[in-house]
């Protein structure tokens, strides 16, 4: 039983990780109504900030500071740039240029940083401590504890702000709240800069487990959609509790019932069950057209 | 000077040209009504004036033209549009849809002072805050979107068919708020409407709109005494 919570808990980490990059996805979907492809570079871009932040002296958490600040001004000057100009067009164009950027954003970091693997330093010592008989290491709860406390931080914004209010009102009914005076556009981009800093919280937490290299994040990127997906891709809630549900479900799974190596696909086959059994997912809604 | 002039104004939406060469007036504290059938060009007037789609020719609002302003300038201006279908935010409260009719003059401060007043005239909208405004019926919905549109307190409220597909009552009572507002607060209203007997009711003036031209225009009572219109539109 005592291994059996400690494969949840560890499962619970990366799923934070999972719902801090799923809901990336989320805001953007919302936001935009595609999902954002280069959500995955766009982290590892920025954690390659941090990287060199902290490999100029600085200490973590201010390199981690910053990092958020890089993040969010880059997103927004991602949607301001690159998504503006396409902004009307067709989805699968604005889908095209969002793969687009995930090619340029790995070939960037390629060039900038080098393709060999780094090792990233972790805020959390490597410890592990008991409750109740169950091992839980630091790394795993810090992990969990600085995702939730983002999504918290983020969550507040948009409950209790005026811009976070503005920002809902752009996803529901964009003409609509045109009249009312909004800024749509900048609404977007502002959606696009919180998504860029959920996906650095996620970079900046992964890379010490995973190592960083360019690619680093394009199999959390696929476990994020999966965790998107089963929580539903219009839910911010469903992303979150998507996220933690399926690193939970993975990891015990990948413990007690498949090898290790059938992890990923073991995502990709819940991701498949939502899509054929419920595909609006645990939270979502589905979407009603008028033809 | 009129609060609002449209010159000669031409909008297409594609290759469909909608409107062509619309001109009409609305003077400050004037309530207006614009008729005319389906496809006449009516709602695309509305757009017009707050910058919606495109088009040509020229649009003045307290003087100046606002023929080139992007939607939220034109709401800036106080100019408060409540569309076709309403425009609420389907997914968000009762409570967060009238706030956002204050965002255009600072959320905050402006909610707090409008909204005992706009609450004055849908008192039930306090009891019903936290409900999601898309569970709302068509009615209470409606009234929202004006009550909303009140909050920004707007020099000028552009009304899209507000009476479609609403028991008589309840157009009735809306149609009364209208009034009360021009009389009380000197609220000027454009008013788009199939329904030309109530908009006639309400109104001071009215344009009636055909194939994208003002056909026949003049006071209310004019327009009752029109033949053509009587027939067309009023339907005795």
């Amino acid at each position: 039983m005592a291994e059996f919570l400690q494969q949840v808990v560890s499962g619970l980490a990366s799923g934070a990780i999972y719902a801090s990059l799923a809901l990336a996805l989320v805001l953007i979907y919302r936001a935009t109504d595609v999902v954002n492809f280069s959500q995955g570079e766009m982290a590892t871009f920025t954690t390659f900030v941090a990287w060199s932040l902290m490999n100029n002296g600085l200490s973590y958490w201010p390199a981690f500071a910053l990092t958020l600040a890089f993040a969010f001004f880059g997103g927004v000057a991602v949607e301001r740039i690159v998504i503006r100009p396409v902004e009307h067009r067709p989805e699968i164009v604005i889908v095209i240029v969002t793969i687009g950027l995930l090619i340029a954003i790995n070939g960037l970091v390629g060039w900038i940083w080098g393709g060999e693997t780094k090792t990233f330093e972790s805020p959390f010592p490597n410890r592990t401590f008991d409750i109740g008989g169950v091992t839980m290491s630091v790394q795993d709860i810090g992990t969990l504890g600085v995702c939730l406390v983002t999504v918290l931080v983020l969550w507040t914004f948009f409950r209790f702000t005026t811009i976070g209010l503005a920002m809902r009102s752009s996803a529901v009914n964009p003409a609509a709240s045109r009249l009312l005076g909004v800024r749509v556009g900048w609404m977007l981009a502002i959606g696009w800069g919180f998504a860029a800093v959920l996906g650095a919280v996620a970079g900046m937490m992964a890379a010490p487990t995973v190592f960083l290299d360019p690619s680093m994040m394009l199999i959390i990127l696929i476990y994020a959609f999966a965790a998107a997906v089963l929580g539903g891709i219009d839910s911010p809630i469903g992303a979150v509790v998507g996220g933690l549900l399926l690193g939970v479900i993975v990891n015990v799974l990948g413990a007690y019932v498949v090898p290790a190596e059938l992890r990923l696909p073991t995502a990709l086959a819940i991701l498949l069950l939502v899509l054929l059994i419920r595909p609006q997912g645990l939270f979502g809604h589905l979407a009603v057209r008028r033809v | 000077m009129p609060l609002l002039e449209l010159k000669d104004v031409e909008a297409r939406y594609g290759a469909i040209r909608a409107l062509h060469g619309v001109s009409l007036a609305v003077d400050e504290g004037e309530v207006v009504s614009l008729l005319g059938a389906n496809g006449a060009g009516k709602t695309t007037t509305l757009r017009a004036i707050s910058g919606a789609v495109r088009k040509t020719g020229d649009v003045t609002f307290d003087g100046r033209s606002i023929a080139r302003h992007a939607p939220e300038a034109v709401a800036r201006l106080g100019v408060a549009h409540v569309p076709e279908g309403r425009g609420l935010f389907g997914e968000l409260t009762v409570w967060d849809n009238l706030r956002m009719g204050a965002y255009v003059r600072g959320e905050r401060k402006t909610f707090k002072q409008e909204a005992p007043r706009v609450l004055g005239y849908f008192p039930w909208l306090e009891a019903r805050k936290n409900q999601q405004a898309g569970t709302l019926s068509g009615g209470e919905q409606q009234m929202l979107s004006l009550a909303r549109a009140l909050v920004s307190r707007p020099r000028l409220l552009m009304l899209d068919e507000p009476s479609l597909g609403l028991a008589p009552t309840v157009v009735r009572e809306l149609f009364g708020i209208v009034k009360h507002l021009n009389a009380e607060e000197g609220l000027s209203v454009l008013v788009v409407e199939q329904n030309a007997n109530v908009a006639l009711d309400a109104s001071a003036r009215a344009y009636v709109l055909e194939v994208g031209k003002v056909a026949v225009s003049g006071t209310s009572d004019e327009l009752r005494r029109h033949e053509g219109v009587r027939k067309s539109y009023l339907g005795y």
